[in-house]
């Protein structure tokens, strides 16, 4: 194995990052909010997930902004095409390398006051709810990596959905990149306002042309849930391999608001993967399933987490991780309950299956509970697949690759099969099918 | 062509130890076989050993199915030729229903683009499930999880049902059954009874033999079949148990490998 070890100046620095906010006629707030995060990168240090050196990684590789010309669907990379969701009815945005390509919202929703559109489009027509949130959930001189991507985030993502409205209607993202030369960098800011509701789905992807140098996907996702609100929100990562994803989630949730997580991290790359609902709220509730199948030599940390501050908040956390060939993959779990959260509860689970002697999985469940008054549970395994179900079922008569493919799946579907969204469950087993195949 | 199936000189060992030290058997289509014999002495050793288990290794012997050897084929392929094993204690596997790894099963024994109609397929499956008297929510239970015992059991013979296999190995499916759940078996055991068909009952006690009638007994001591009969054998063997064929073969101990 070689490690990269050629170090590439950042291209983050206060002057490039205010010339290019400036050339973009981004609004003043926003060029100062880059530039300083800015100059916060230069000090703070990269994320230090457990036992997984992502300082090793070839993190230098950020790409160059590059304006991208608005597109139809048709004129999409066939790859990309093959995503666009046939129920999407009119809601969809797609990002292509740094910037939104496309975008569409019914007037159903238009009418009701949903705005759904790229996040720097917002900064300028929406700049008193951009601003008011941008950068709450997930501070931007948290380390490194946040003062990076607030420096430097492209095209992304704005959700607000108004007070009392529900949205039956997922709606969908694309954010693919096929240059590898392009700075890809979607941050996205979702806010559902008091008793709203709200389902997002994203599917980021690698296009056939992105695969030629190494390259980095970092991106944020802010989530905001008021009271009484529930946001749903399913994302489905498979960038090729020569991208490394950096991908921070965080969800900030008021009184008996709720957030779903439902996460895919089927990347083929280095991956840093953490998820975290933050629950302020009493009464408010936080569900997150992620899957994972890792394969090649393929590094990965994938944290979920949950923070208990309201009372009687509820957490609830599965990872189901499979790992072939010499992959690897840290799996941490960290439910944590402040003093005061009383009736809080908070279970997980983290399982890994692993299909090869050179695999390596580990499982991480961590309880940090500063308050009597609470319910917390976790279980965790790593294991191999078992030879006794792989004879039981070749005594059938299946073929050992159609064993193993059912005990892979039937490890799988607990999470799967709970999937509420039809057309997320389906693109999973698509790309599980595609990641279990090569 | 009738089912013709010969095991010749059968050896094999687990981690190193001799098990099986020669095990001859004539199995032809329609006849019954049931093996004997007191814990210990090899009789589920023989099952796992014909089926391919692999913990066991097969050191010297010969197991013909209709002239080829199924000692030399992968365990699918064994499964495929005909052979059935009724598991003493089948596998639980999560996430995969029930019904899904039957059909499956039956897709392995198809060319690929005649697989069976979903809708052919479940008629099948409910047929069957109802003659086992099973409920028919097992069709999409994860298979065998949580299962009772006597609901694994009754699930082995589905399979063999659905699967329709030359020759069957019941190892132990009597264990763990109660009256009614060994008749529902035996009944299920019975109507698979065809002149293309050859059955290997192993068996612990006789009781099951009440119900099907055997053509052959075999006892099994030491790793061999130390003693061949008709159905009388059996009846003997329940009335008086093991010691006067120990007694007239003069063996003292008669199990293997238990050191």
């Amino acid at each position: 194995m070689t490690h990269m070890s050629t170090q590439l100046s950042t291209p983050v620095s206060r002057q490039t990052v205010e010339s290019l906010s400036q050339n973009k006629q981004e609004p003043a707030w926003l060029t100062e909010l880059r530039a300083e995060a800015a100059d916060q990168s230069e000090t703070l240090e990269w994320p230090k997930p457990e036992k997984v050196r992502i300082d090793r990684w070839n993190l230098g590789a950020l790409g160059v902004y590059k304006a991208q010309k608005q597109a139809s669907l048709a004129e999409l990379p066939e790859e990309v095409q093959a995503i666009v969701p046939e129920d999407a009815s009119g809601n969809l945005l797609v990002q292509r390398n740094s910037g939104a390509v496309y975008r569409q919202l019914s007037d159903e929703l238009t009418a009701k006051g949903v705005i759904f559109t790229d996040l720097e489009t917002a900064a300028r027509d929406h700049a008193d709810l951009v601003q008011q949130y941008l950068f709450t959930a997930i501070p931007k001189d948290e380390d490194k990596l946040t003062a990076t991507h607030a420096a430097l985030w492209n095209g992304g993502v704005f959700i607000y959905v108004p007070k009392n409205i529900e949205v039956e209607i997922p709606l969908q993202a694309i954010l693919f990149q096929d240059d590898a030369e392009a700075s890809f960098a979607p941050h996205i800011l979702l806010v559902a306002d008091q008793f709203s509701k709200v389902t997002y789905v994203d599917y980021v992807v690698s296009g056939a042309e992105g695969k030629s140098a190494p390259a980095v996907h970092h991106s944020a996702a802010e989530v905001i849930v008021k009271a009484g609100a529930k946001v749903t929100f399913a994302t489905v990562h498979h960038l090729a391999d020569n991208v490394i994803d950096l991908s921070l989630r965080r969800a900030v949730v008021d009184n008996d608001a709720s957030i779903e997580w439902i996460i895919g991290d089927l990347h083929d790359g280095n991956l840093l993967s953490d998820t975290k609902s933050v629950l302020n709220g009493n009464g408010s509730t936080s569900d997150a399933k992620v899957i994972s199948i890792g394969t090649h030599s393929q590094n990965m940390s994938i944290t979920t987490q949950a923070v208990h501050w309201g009372r009687s908040s509820d957490s609830q956390m599965v990872t189901r991780a499979v790992m072939r060939d010499q992959a690897s993959a840290i799996i941490n779990g960290i439910t944590k309950i402040e003093k005061g959260a009383t009736k809080a509860n908070g279970e997980q689970t983290e399982r890994v299956l692993m299909l090869s002697p050179k695999a390596r999985g580990d499982a991480n469940p961590i309880l940090l509970i500063d308050e009597d008054d609470v319910t917390a549970g976790h279980a965790a395994s790593v294991g191999q697949v078992n030879a006794e179900q792989i004879y039981y079922l070749m005594s059938r008569g299946i073929s050992r690759a159609e064993a193993e493919r059912l005990i892979i799946y039937g490890f799988l579907a607990p999470v799967v099969s709970d999937i509420p969204l039809e057309a997320v469950r389906n693109q999973l087993n698509r790309l599980i099918e595609g990641k279990l195949g090569s | 062509m009738s089912t013709h199936f010969k095991i010749e000189g059968l050896k094999a060992a687990i981690e190193g130890k001799e098990i099986l030290k020669g095990i001859n058997i004539e199995i032809k289509g329609g006849e019954i076989h049931a093996i004997m014999g007191p814990n210990g002495t090899g009789k589920s050793t023989l099952a796992s050993a014909i089926m391919g288990h692999p913990k066991y290794e097969v050191t010297s012997g010969t197991a013909l199915l209709n002239g080829e050897d199924v000692l030399e084929m992968e365990v699918d392929e064994r499964a495929r030729a005909g052979m059935f094993l009724a598991m003493q204690y089948p596998s639980e596997i999560a996430g995969v229903t029930n019904s899904d790894f039957l059909r499956s099963a039956i897709n392995a024994r198809r060319e690929e683009g005649s697989e069976i109609s979903l809708i052919k397929f479940i008629r099948q499956m409910e047929g069957k499930m109802k003659e086992l008297e099973m409920n028919p929510e097992f069709a999409h239970r994860y298979l065998n999880e949580g299962f009772s015992g006597g609901e694994k059991k009754r699930n082995e013979i589905l399979q063999m049902m659905m699967l329709d296999p030359k020759i069957v190995i019941l190892d132990e499916i009597d264990s763990g059954l109660d009256i009614d759940a060994l008749r529902i078996v035996a009944d299920g055991v019975n109507s698979m009874r065809s002149e293309d068909r050859g059955f290997l009952i192993i068996t612990h006690y006789q009781r099951l033999l009440n119900y099907i009638t055997p053509d052959y007994v075999h006892v099994m001591m030491q790793g061999r079949i130390v003693k061949s009969g008709g159905p009388e054998l059996a009846q003997r063997l329940e009335a008086e148990g093991y010691d006067w064929v120990k007694e007239e073969l003069g063996i003292v101990d008669e199990t293997v490998g238990q050191a």
